[in-house]
């Protein structure tokens, strides 16, 4: 763990444990995960119990304990994306990498995650590739959206869930 | 004082009673299996559920957690009450069979048959282990983690606790905890492993240890 | 930017006239939709080969361009309004852009392509308020979208931004604000539509300081998107409803919660706030009136949850955004247990409105009880998808079909969900009733947050009533019993119900579920859970009749219950869904007809979207 680039993220903010979640917003985005390491410093410094860090990394979506791949695959099964066929391309994109969803490829370069409305309903089924947005995405049209972030056969395999 | 009704009687109440309170010192049975004495209420279990309000304006509230004030129309003992606490007790017994103290409020309350698919869980989640090892032990060494049906009791990042002192409170509360240690010579021996066997998750689990330590129930397990 | 402090009501209208003075108002304008929607068919391609192409012609000091907020026809984006004449352009790819810039720009003719075209008159529509789905609305709030850059404050200034509160600061008491918003009966459009006055005067009278109003943009409903047009598109108009909210109530920290999932509305706000602060209409003494007021913006961490006014306010505490019981309601003891006033972003945008013009035009729109507009996110099999905002009192049949557009490829329509997963299924026997508050309660959904899906005859309700209790089931927070074991139950009948195990029985259980999960959760998520569930039965009990008795899908939705097979007749052997197969359970060879080897077959159902002769039949 780098504790003075954790430091700076907790400077961001005022060192008070309201600021939590944006510090460990920050975090996320900066290593794409939360280290167990860096939780217990964070918690340490803003003198917030672990089990209160803890209870809080495991409870929203965006926090991940695990590290994740490179690109991050968000296929949306909101109520319109659903009755548009969403689930289709959820499936098809478990299928194209070889993992479930929540789980990350075998190399780290993909995770997919279904997400519940990105709020662009009109569009669906959407699948969002990092902050790219697809939409209207028939299920033969994965693979070659996958393509483009470097997505080879070679990809596909399990490897930690996130 | 606050004037309440309970049951149609007109009672006299302190102030900072809540309802449940102020039943039992009336002597109305309301069931409870996320509330003792000594911790903050959680309004978890949702069996103290009582039945508020007049004609067609009532409302089911947790007696546990909610203030009497003046005026307060209380029954314990309606039909929806009782469908209430009925189904909550049926979904508690799916999701944890073998507990004996579900089995017993089950049989009280004529509860004959599940209607859902049993599982074997062993916790049911009343949070009265994590309030306990917070508020009267102060160490916060277990909470809750994760959200909706991934909800569980853990230390965090699930091993051992730095602040855990291997009190036991926890299990001591517990309500359904199948593996409570009741001494040396307990009058009922439900599991008796931690006195039989020295470190067992040790010997059986190679390094992984569970946060309190020998308690046995892996070594149960096992035997089972 | 150097921005000069706006310190008197006079200060904001001199500085309006100077705005206007240095816009030529014939001067041509590109407004290019710039939200999430558009963004996501390619509008950043579109505005930049828009100034490469007007550079190439060296039109770039000429003509204008906006990036603006999203104004609600997002099926057919990128949309683009040439101005001044109001020449609306719909779905533009960026190869079209050269040919806009010469015809319209410069030859001042339409691109005829690009109209709007009625389907079934086929005539062309030139301005907004000539195409259909526009014109049937009422467009109070969203309608400055296309007008506004939204990370250019003087755009809202220029439109008249910022009046109402240089009318209500000097002009009006906290109280006189109150009562105007009182009168005007705006009820909260995030969900149960609690008047806002009344929760208002409750704070202001509340013991304890200090006051915290927030704004909710943790628009977590599927299917609902009208918060986040706002608040990416027009943030202005919030946080001025915001600042007129917190005098009133007598607050000086506010708070703007946006969902994670919506990292433009959050850079938007940003970037708003820092301008307003910048013109002194944040912070302290505004507009010379010695009232004091600033807000933070807080971004949400992905729990549905946490919209909930309780949960949104334990999360912006720092902890576990899960609700606490609300015997003490939030406007008394919220946030930090000081008296709090939650309004969700639509609401707190209808403020301005209500000031400027006056309780007695606002209550002269919509219904016995329900006052104004409210916004709708029309979606799922309907042709016009989009945000529409109406007059309350519109039936459901003239948004769907005068608005909507009807149902694509001549289907049936079969119902309408409203209020998200709280909400409930309207069969089509309904399809005349007058939206508003109390209606929709009426038919055992609710209005919610806004969301509109539209169903079609290829829609199974069961499959519906499981997909919103899959996701509670994942957004529940898991606290109390009846709400997290409740649902995973229902979840269990309801996926059994789907696959082919429904027994006889599991219609009552689950409506006797529903009933004690109603009674006993301890917030609106687990009380509001069942209603999918109660009005599918209610409604369309034949169709789960079907699948538990006859092990019948009538919507052939439910894999299970459905095998697809390839009709000899229709076949032409061309090999198409042959090779799409991705199980290679698909058998034959080139002008042969196919045959789908139901054992490898996972029913995926790409071989029925693939074929183009129509002879994948599911059966």
């Amino acid at each position: 763990m780098d504790e003075d680039k954790i430091d700076k993220i907790i400077e961001e903010h005022r060192t008070d444990k309201s600021e939590l979640i944006p510090i460990l917003q920050d975090v996320q985005a900066e290593y794409n995960w939360l280290p167990q390491d860096t939780l217990r410093y964070i918690a340490k410094r803003l003198q917030v119990p672990l089990t209160d860090v803890f209870g809080i990394a495991t409870f929203y979506k965006s926090f991940s304990l695990k590290p994740r791949g490179k690109h991050l695959v968000r296929v949306c099964l909101g109520t319109a994306c659903h009755v548009r066929g969403g689930p289709r391309i959820l499936e098809t994109a478990e299928r194209i990498l070889g993992i479930k969803t929540g789980e990350t490829t075998e190399d780290y370069k993909f995770t997919l995650e279904s997400v519940n409305c990105l709020g662009c309903c009109a569009l669906g089924p959407v699948m969002v590739v990092d902050n790219e947005y697809y939409g209207k995405l028939p299920p033969t049209k994965v693979e070659k959206v996958l393509h483009k972030y470097g997505y080879t056969s070679l990809s596909s395999g399990k490897g930690g869930e996130t | 004082m606050k004037k309440m009704t309970i049951n149609g009687m007109v009672v006299q109440v302190e102030d900072h009673w809540t309802i449940l309170e102020a039943c039992r010192f009336y002597g109305m049975d309301i069931p409870t299996l996320c509330y003792r004495d000594g911790l903050s209420p959680g309004g978890i279990c949702r069996l103290c559920v009582v039945e508020i309000g007049k004609g067609e304006r009532t409302k089911l509230v947790t007696s546990c957690n909610y203030p009497v004030e003046d005026g307060l129309v209380v029954r314990t003992h309606t039909k929806r009450v009782i469908r209430a606490r009925k189904m909550l007790v049926e979904l508690l017994l799916a999701r944890c069979p073998s507990s004996k103290t579900l089995q017993d409020l089950a049989a009280k309350m004529g509860v004959q048959r599940v209607r859902f698919k049993v599982k074997d869980e062993k916790c049911i989640l009343c949070g009265l282990c994590v309030r306990m090892c917070e508020e009267q032990m102060g160490a916060k060494a277990i909470g809750f983690a994760g959200r909706g049906k991934e909800r569980r009791v853990t230390p965090p990042f699930d091993i051992k606790s730095d602040v855990c002192r291997n009190c036991g409170a926890c299990m001591y509360i517990c309500p359904v905890c199948q593996l409570r240690c009741q001494g040396p010579e307990p009058p009922s021996v439900v599991c008796g492993a931690c006195l039989n066997v020295e470190p067992v998750c040790l010997q059986d689990n190679d390094d992984v240890m569970c946060y309190l330590d020998t308690c046995g129930w892996c070594y149960k397990m096992k035997k089972r | 930017m150097n921005r000069r402090k706006i310190k008197s009501p006079s200060d904001l209208e001199k500085l309006r006239q100077e705005i206007l003075a240095k816009r030529d108002p014939k001067k041509p304008r590109i407004a290019i939709c710039a939200g999430t929607g558009c963004l996501a068919l390619g509008a950043r391609k579109v505005i930049t080969t828009f100034k490469e192409e007007l550079k190439k012609r060296g039109l770039e000091n000429e003509v204008e361009i906006r990036e603006t907020g999203c104004p609600g026809f997002c099926e057919k984006g990128t949309i683009v309004v040439i101005y001044p004449e109001g020449i609306y352009y719909l779905q533009v790819q960026p190869g079209d852009v050269p040919e806009i810039v010469e015809k319209t720009l410069v030859e001042k003719k339409h691109v005829e392509r690009l109209l709007y075209t009625d389907p079934t008159t086929n005539e062309k529509a030139i301005h907004e308020d000539e195409i259909p789905f526009y014109k049937h609305q009422m467009r109070l709030l969203i309608g400055n979208n296309i007008k506004v850059d939204p990370k250019n404050i003087d755009d809202y200034i220029a439109l008249g931004g910022y009046r109402a509160l240089a009318k209500a600061l000097p002009e009006m008491t906290p109280e006189e604000v109150i009562e105007e918003v009182k009168r005007a009966n705006l009820r909260g459009r995030g969900g149960g539509g609690f008047p806002a006055g009344r929760k208002w005067e409750t704070t202001r009278n509340a013991p304890g300081e200090p006051k915290y109003v927030i704004v909710n943009c943790d628009e977590g409903d599927p299917g609902a998107f009208m918060n986040r047009a706002l608040m990416e598109g027009n943030p202005h108009s919030v946080i001025e409803g915001l600042i007129i909210g917190a005098y009133a109530i007598g607050s000086h920290e506010g708070f703007i919660y946006v969902r994670d999932e919506y990292p433009l509305a959050v850079e938007n706000t940003g970037i708003a706030l820092e301008q307003a602060r910048e013109y002194g209409l944040l912070g302290r003494d505004i507009m010379g009136s010695g009232f004091d007021f600033d807000v933070k913006i807080f971004r949400g961490a992905g729990a549905f949850i946490s919209g909930e006014s309780s949960a949104l306010m334990s999360s912006l505490e720092g902890k576990v955004g899960a609700p606490k019981p609300k015997y003490v309601h939030t406007s008394i003891k919220g946030l930090w247990n000081k008296p709090s006033n939650l309004n969700n972003v639509e609401t707190w945008a209808n403020i301005p409105l209500i000031i400027n013009k006056g309780a007695r035009w606002f209550t002269s729109i919509g219904t016995e009880g329900s006052k104004g507009t409210k916004i709708f996110a029309l979606v799922g099999k309907v042709n016009n998808t989009g945000l529409v905002e109406v007059p309350f009192g519109i039936t459901l049949r003239e948004i769907i079909y005068n608005i909507g557009g009807g149902i694509p490829n001549n289907k049936k329509f079969k119902a309408v969900q409203t209020g998200g997963p709280s909400g409930g299924c309207i069969p089509e026997r309904f399809i005349d009733t007058a939206v508003d508050f109390d209606e929709l309660t009426k038919l055992g959904s609710m209005m919610g947050s806004g969301g509109m899906i539209v169903m079609d005859e290829d829609t199974c309700m069961v499959d519906v009533a499981r997909y919103f209790i899959d996701f509670l089931v994942d957004e529940s927070c898991g606290r109390c019993v009846p709400c997290r074991e409740g649902l995973e139950r229902m979840s269990e009948i309801l996926n059994d119900i789907c696959e082919g195990r429904g027994k006889e029985g599991d219609i009552e259980l689950l409506e006797e579920l529903s009933e004690v999960m109603k009674d006993t959760s301890m917030c609106g998520l687990g009380r509001t859970a069942p209603n999918p569930v109660l009005t599918t039965i209610h409604y369309f009990r034949d169709e789960y009749d079907a699948h538990i008795k006859e092990k019948k899908c009538p919507a052939h939705v439910c894999k299970a219950l459905i095998e697809y097979y390839i009709d000899a007749e229709k076949c032409t052997g061309c090999l198409a869904c042959l090779k799409a197969c991705p199980e290679g359970a698909i058998a034959g060879e080139k002008e042969r007809v196919h045959v789908i080897n139901r054992e490898k077959c996972s029913k995926c159902g790409i071989c029925y979207d693939t074929c183009k002769f129509g002879a994948v039949i599911i059966s």
